[in-house]
C-alpha cells in the first residue's frame, strides 16, 4: 500500500517540481550569459557621479597617448561628474582578448576602441555590446543632440562609408573612430636605377616584375641595385589585407554578408602562385617573416613597403620615427601610392582603423555617461588632433573641412614632424579614395577567416623559402588545413544571428535541468498510461 | 666479506651514477641521434629545419597553444618563438627542462630564432650561469652570444629621452607612450658607451621583482644587471634582474 502511493506520488511531485523549476530554468538561461537591455534614460542624472573605463589603442605613440590625455581632461572639464580612467593598448589583438576575458567577468570597459570583426564576436553575449540606434537618433543626448555641452557632430556629418562599417546585422554597435588604408612607400629613387618609370597608378604586374628585377645579385650575392648584401624588394606588412584586397579587385569570392567562407577558390590560388613565384625569385616577404616594411624601405633594402597609411611616420629617409641606426639610414625619394591595382580604372582599397563600442551595465546612466563620452571622441579636437599623429583620416565631415584640418594638409613638407611630407600624402591618398574603400562582411567568425586569408600567403612564402614543392597537390593540402585551423570548415561558416552557431557543450547545470525535465515527462506518461491500464482493467473486470 | 664489500661498491656506484643523472651541470652536451650541436645550429642556413637539444631558461609568454621560451645548451642558446605547445605543457616548462625541438631557423630583425617548431620533453636538466658580457658590449663579438642568460656590471643609469624631448630615468614603451604593465626602457652607461636595455613586459611584467626594480631607478644610480641578449635591429637585451652594483 505504501509502495503504491509512492508511485501515485511521485508523479505528482515531478508535476509540481517541473512547475517549480521553470521560472528557474528560464531565468538562469538568461541570466547566465547577459544583462538586460539597455533602455534610454529620459534625461542624463547630472547629480551623481560616474567613473567610466576607457580602453584605448595607440600605436606606440606618444603623441596619441597625449590626444586621449587631452580629450579626457577637456571631457571632464565639461561633465565633472564623469570621471574617465584610460587604459593604453598597442594591440588590437591583447584589446579583443582581455575584452573576452573580461565578459565572463562582467567587468567589461564602458568605452572601447575596437575593430566591428571583435564585435561580432562580443555580441555572442546578450546585450553585451550597447546597440547605439537609439543612442544616435536622441534629441537631446544623440549626435549633435540639444542637451550635449560639446559641439559633437550630427549623424550626416560623419562619412557614410565609414559609419556604416559599425553596422552588424542591420543594427549600429560602432562609431568609427579614425580611419586609414594602406599605402604603397615606394623608393623612386631605386625604381628608375632599375630603369622604370613609375606609372600613375601601380599594378600588380608592375610590382612583380620590378621586384624581380631588383633581386637581381651578383656572383658574390650583392644585389645590382642596393650594392648590399640584403634587398627584399617587396614586403607587405599585413598579407590579410593583401589577399583581401587581391580578391576584391578581382571582383572575387571571400565570404557573403551571411558568413558563408568562400575564400578557398581559384583565384585564390592563382594569387598563392604569384605570391610563390616572387617569393622564389627572392621578390617578396612579409613582416612576420622578415620584419617591419620600414626598416628594410629606410635602410635601402626594400622598393615597394606596403603598410598602412597610419604607419606613414615611419616611411621614408627623413621620417620622424625610425627603428634602425642613424649609419644604416640610405637617402632615397620616397612616394606615397595607392597599392597596386588589377583595374587601375577601378581602384578598390581597404579601409581600416580604430572604431569605438560601449558595453552594456546594470546603470543606464552609466550607459548614458559612456556614450557622452563616446561622441566627444568624434569632436574636431579629437579628430583633428589624432588624425595629425599618423597618416590618419578624421571620421567626420565636419572636422575634414574645418579651416584648421585643410591648413594641416596645406602645409605638407614644411618640417619633419607635424607636417612630414610623407605622413600627410597618406592622408590624403585615402582622402581621395574614400569612394574607393571597401570592408569586409562582419560576422562572428570574420575576424578567423581574415587571420585565414592572410595565413594562407604567409605560407606559401614560407614554403617556397624552405624549398618546398609549391604545386596542386600543396594547394589542396593548405585550404585544407588552413579551413581547420581556423575553424572555417563548417558549411555556411558562422552568423552573427547565431544560425547554425556551434555554441559548445551545455553547461552542467542545463544538462542537469534538462534531465529533470526529461525525467517529469517521462514520470507523468508512465503514471497515464498506468492509469490507462488499471481503467481498461477496471472495465474488463 | 668481500661479496658483501662488492655489493656495497657497486650500490655505491649505481646510487653515484643517478645522482649524476639528475642534474648535467659540467657534463658533456651530448646530443641525441639527428640533433644537431650547437655549431651545427649556427651553420645552418636560414629557412632551413633545425633540431636541436637545449634547457628552457625562461618563458616568456603562451597564448592559443604558442609558447616563446628562451633555452640554452652549454654551447649557445636559442630563441623559440611561438612554439606549438599546449597550455598543460607550458606549464612543465619550469626552468631547466630539457627539451628536444624541431622547427625552422629564421630571422626577425637580426634577432636568430626557431619557428613553426614542435618539441617533446626529455630526462635532463640544466640552469646556465649568467655569462659576464660586459667587456662585449659595443664589439662584433656580442653576436655571437645572441639569446644567453648574461650579466653585465657597474652599469650607471642615465637619462632617456621621451617623444618630447623629455628625459627621465625609464620610460613606459620606447618613446614614454606606455603606462604601468608596458615594457621598460632605459638607459645605462659602461666603458664609455651608453646602451638601451628592456624590461620586457611578457617576459617580466608588472609586479615582478625587476619590474618593480627598475622604475625605482633613478639616474646615476650603478647597478649590475642580468637578463637575455635578445636581438631587435642591434643588441636589445631582456633584462630579469637588477642589483645595486657590487
Amino acid at each position: 500500500m505504501k509502495l503504491w502511493k509512492m508511485k501515485i506520488v511521485s508523479p505528482v511531485l515531478c508535476v509540481l517540481c517541473f512547475l517549480l523549476l521553470l521560472p528557474f530554468v528560464l531565468s538562469g538561461c538568461h541570466g547566465s550569459r547577459g544583462m538586460a537591455e539597455f533602455v534610454m534614460p529620459e534625461t542624463f542624472d547630472t547629480t551623481r557621479n560616474y567613473e567610466i573605463t576607457f580602453w584605448a589603442k595607440n600605436d606606440t605613440n606618444k603623441a596619441q597617448t597625449k590626444v586621449y590625455e587631452k580629450a579626457i581632461a577637456d571631457f571632464e572639464e565639461l561633465y565633472p561628474n564623469i570621471t574617465v580612467n584610460l587604459r593604453l593598448y598597442t594591440d588590437y589583438g591583447k584589446i579583443y582578448n582581455d575584452v573576452i576575458t573580461n565578459i565572463s567577468t562582467g567587468t567589461t570597459p564602458n568605452v572601447c576602441i575596437t575593430y566591428p570583426d571583435h564585435i561580432a564576436t562580443y555580441l555572442t553575449g546578450t546585450n553585451v555590446v550597447v546597440p547605439l540606434d537609439t543612442l544616435m537618433a536622441d534629441t537631446e543626448y544623440g549626435l549633435g543632440g540639444s542637451a550635449l555641452l560639446f559641439d559633437g557632430p550630427a549623424q550626416d556629418e560623419i562619412v557614410p562609408q565609414f559609419l556604416s562599417e559599425g553596422i552588424i546585422g542591420g543594427t549600429q554597435y560602432a562609431l568609427p573612430y579614425m580611419r586609414s588604408t594602406e599605402a604603397c612607400y615606394v623608393n623612386k629613387t631605386f625604381v628608375e636605377k632599375l630603369g622604370y618609370t613609375l606609372p600613375d597608378a601601380l599594378t600588380w604586374d608592375f610590382i612583380w616584375e620590378v621586384s624581380a628585377a631588383a633581386a637581381e645579385q651578383d656572383a658574390d650575392g650583392t644585389y645590382f641595385v642596393n650594392g648590399q648584401k640584403v634587398m627584399i624588394p617587396f614586403i607587405y606588412k599585413s598579407t590579410d589585407n593583401m589577399m583581401i584586397q587581391m580578391l576584391r579587385q578581382q571582383n572575387a569570392d571571400y565570404s557573403t554578408e551571411a558568413g558563408e567562407i568562400l575564400l578557398f577558390n581559384d583565384t585564390t590560388e592563382a594569387i598563392l602562385y604569384d605570391v610563390a613565384a616572387a617569393t622564389g625569385k627572392g621578390a617578396f616577404s612579409t613582416f612576420k617573416i622578415s620584419s617591419y616594411p620600414a626598416n628594410f624601405l629606410n635602410a635601402g633594402q626594400c622598393i615597394f613597403a606596403i603598410d598602412s597609411t597610419a604607419g606613414a611616420t615611419w616611411m621614408g629617409t627623413d621620417a620622424p620615427l625610425c627603428d634602425i641606426a642613424e649609419e644604416n639610414l640610405v637617402s632615397f625619394e620616397t612616394v606615397v601610392m595607392e597599392i597596386p591595382q588589377y583595374d587601375t580604372e577601378n581602384p578598390q582599397m581597404i579601409s581600416q582603423g580604430p572604431s569605438v563600442c560601449i558595453f552594456n551595465k546594470d546603470d543606464p546612466q552609466e550607459v548614458l555617461a559612456s556614450w557622452l563620452f563616446m561622441q566627444f571622441l568624434l569632436t574636431d579636437d579629437v579628430q583633428i588632433g589624432y588624425a595629425q599623429t599618423e597618416g590618419y583620416v578624421p571620421v567626420t565631415t565636419k572636422a575634414q573641412d574645418s579651416d584648421v584640418y585643410q591648413d594641416y594638409l596645406s602645409r605638407a613638407g614644411e618640417d619633419n614632424e607635424t607636417y612630414y611630407k610623407t605622413k600627410i600624402e597618406a592622408s590624403r591618398l585615402l582622402l581621395d579614395n574614400i569612394d574607393n574603400t571597401f570592408v569586409t562582411p562582419v560576422f562572428s567568425g570574420s575576424a578567423s577567416l581574415r587571420d585565414a586569408a592572410g595565413q594562407l600567403i604567409e605560407s606559401v612564402t614560407k614554403s617556397i623559402r624552405r624549398k618546398e614543392t609549391v604545386d596542386d597537390a600543396y594547394m589542396e593540402k593548405l585550404f585544407a588545413d588552413t579551413a581547420s585551423l581556423y575553424r572555417l570548415d563548417s558549411a555556411g561558416g558562422v552568423s552573427v544571428s547565431g544560425d547554425g552557431e556551434d555554441l559548445g557543450p551545455l553547461p552542467t547545470a542545463s544538462v542537469i535541468l534538462l534531465s529533470v525535465l526529461g525525467g517529469t515527462w517521462v514520470c507523468i506518461l508512465a503514471y497515464l498510461v498506468r492509469q490507462k491500464i488499471k481503467t481498461r482493467k477496471k472495465s474488463e473486470n | 666479506m668481500k661479496k658483501i664489500l662488492a655489493l656495497l661498491l657497486a650500490c655505491v656506484l649505481a646510487f653515484a651514477c643517478v645522482g649524476c643523472g639528475g642534474s648535467d651541470e659540467g657534463a658533456a652536451d651530448v646530443k641525441s641521434e639527428g640533433v644537431m650541436t650547437y655549431a651545427e645550429y649556427t651553420a645552418a642556413a636560414l629557412d632551413t629545419q633545425v633540431v636541436i637539444e637545449a634547457y628552457v631558461q625562461a618563458k616568456q609568454s603562451w597564448w592559443e597553444n604558442q609558447a616563446t621560451v628562451y633555452a640554452q645548451d652549454k654551447d649557445g642558446a636559442y630563441f623559440l618563438y611561438n612554439m606549438a605547445c599546449s597550455e598543460e605543457d607550458y606549464a612543465k616548462l619550469t626552468p631547466g627542462t630539457k627539451i628536444k625541438v624541431t622547427g625552422y631557423k629564421a630571422e626577425w630583425s637580426g634577432e636568430v630564432e626557431i619557428i613553426d617548431a614542435t618539441f617533446e620533453i626529455q630526462e635532463g636538466s640544466y640552469i646556465a650561469e649568467a655569462l659576464d658580457v660586459t667587456a662585449l658590449l659595443g664589439t662584433d663579438e656580442l653576436i655571437k652570444h645572441q639569446n644567453e642568460f648574461v650579466s653585465f656590471k657597474g652599469l650607471t643609469i642615465e637619462a632617456i629621452t621621451d617623444a618630447d624631448g623629455v628625459e627621465h630615468d625609464f620610460l613606459y614603451n620606447w618613446d614614454g607612450s606606455g603606462e604601468d604593465g608596458s615594457d621598460l626602457y632605459f638607459n645605462v652607461s659602461v666603458n664609455g658607451a651608453t646602451y638601451q636595455f628592456t624590461v620586457e613586459s611578457y617576459l617580466c611584467g608588472a609586479g615582478t621583482e625587476v619590474y618593480e626594480a627598475v622604475k625605482a631607478l633613478k639616474v646615476g644610480d650603478k647597478i649590475d644587471a642580468e637578463g637575455f641578449l635578445y636581438w631587435y635591429e642591434g643588441v636589445n637585451p631582456h633584462i630579469t634582474k637588477v642589483t645595486a652594483a657590487q
